[in-house]
């Protein structure tokens, strides 16, 4: 944190306060809606754009530091875009099968 | 400006474990086990975020292999979670 130079730490700091809020506000929407598929919504919002700002802070903030180009932080990036979707659309599925199940409805394959 | 960076890394540290904190108390009230998977789900990314923060802020490349991992390993857990609820059991025969 000593040898940062100012262009990497100013937009590094305002994406960092901005992946913050962005969490907190998922974390809030995952705690308060009131339904299964509203509640996967919100929390995609802090995990994928605010995983962007923390990744594009913290390769700022190891370039500036390092005094050269860093970019292992796009290997997160990369599992995490590979990832998200599917997780989300398998856990949609299970919550459709177990409640479909629920009603006494003949579940789809 | 190093100043403001050490602020903006302390904020992000407070949002993230407070984010956490949230999932962690939908993951105890959760009515369903759909619910729980998703809060462990988006504990892990917030923990995983929290590591990165933690590496800007003592720069070093330590946190980052630890948070390589933390996505790995919470993608196949979360994975294995949806894919028992869906079938009823995870390796099919």
């Amino acid at each position: 944190m000593s040898a940062v130079p100012a262009w990497a730490a100013l937009p590094a700091a305002i994406l960092l306060i901005l992946a913050g809020l962005l969490a907190v506000l998922g974390a809030l929407g995952l705690l308060r809606l009131p339904h299964f598929f509203e509640r996967m919504h919100p929390p995609t919002m802090g995990t994928t754009l605010g995983t962007g700002c923390v990744l594009i802070a913290s390769m700022l903030v190891s370039s500036g530091a390092g005094s050269r180009l860093a970019v292992h932080e796009l290997l997160i990036t990369a599992l995490v875009v590979m990832t998200a979707p599917v997780t989300a659309m398998l856990l949609a599925r299970a919550a459709l099968y177990r409640s479909g199940r629920r009603n006494g409805e003949r579940s789809r394959e | 400006m190093t100043a403001f960076l050490e602020f903006a890394a302390s904020f992000a540290s407070l949002c993230f474990a407070l984010a956490m904190g949230f999932a962690a108390v939908r993951m105890f009230i959760g009515p369903a086990a759909q619910d729980r998977v998703l809060a462990l789900d988006v504990l892990y990314y917030n923990g995983m975020l929290l590591l990165l923060v933690f590496g800007i802020r003592s720069v070093s490349t330590a946190y980052f292999d630890m948070a390589l991992l933390i996505a790995l390993f919470g993608f196949v857990s979360s994975i294995a979670l949806a894919k028992f609820l869906l079938r009823g059991e995870v390796i099919e025969p």
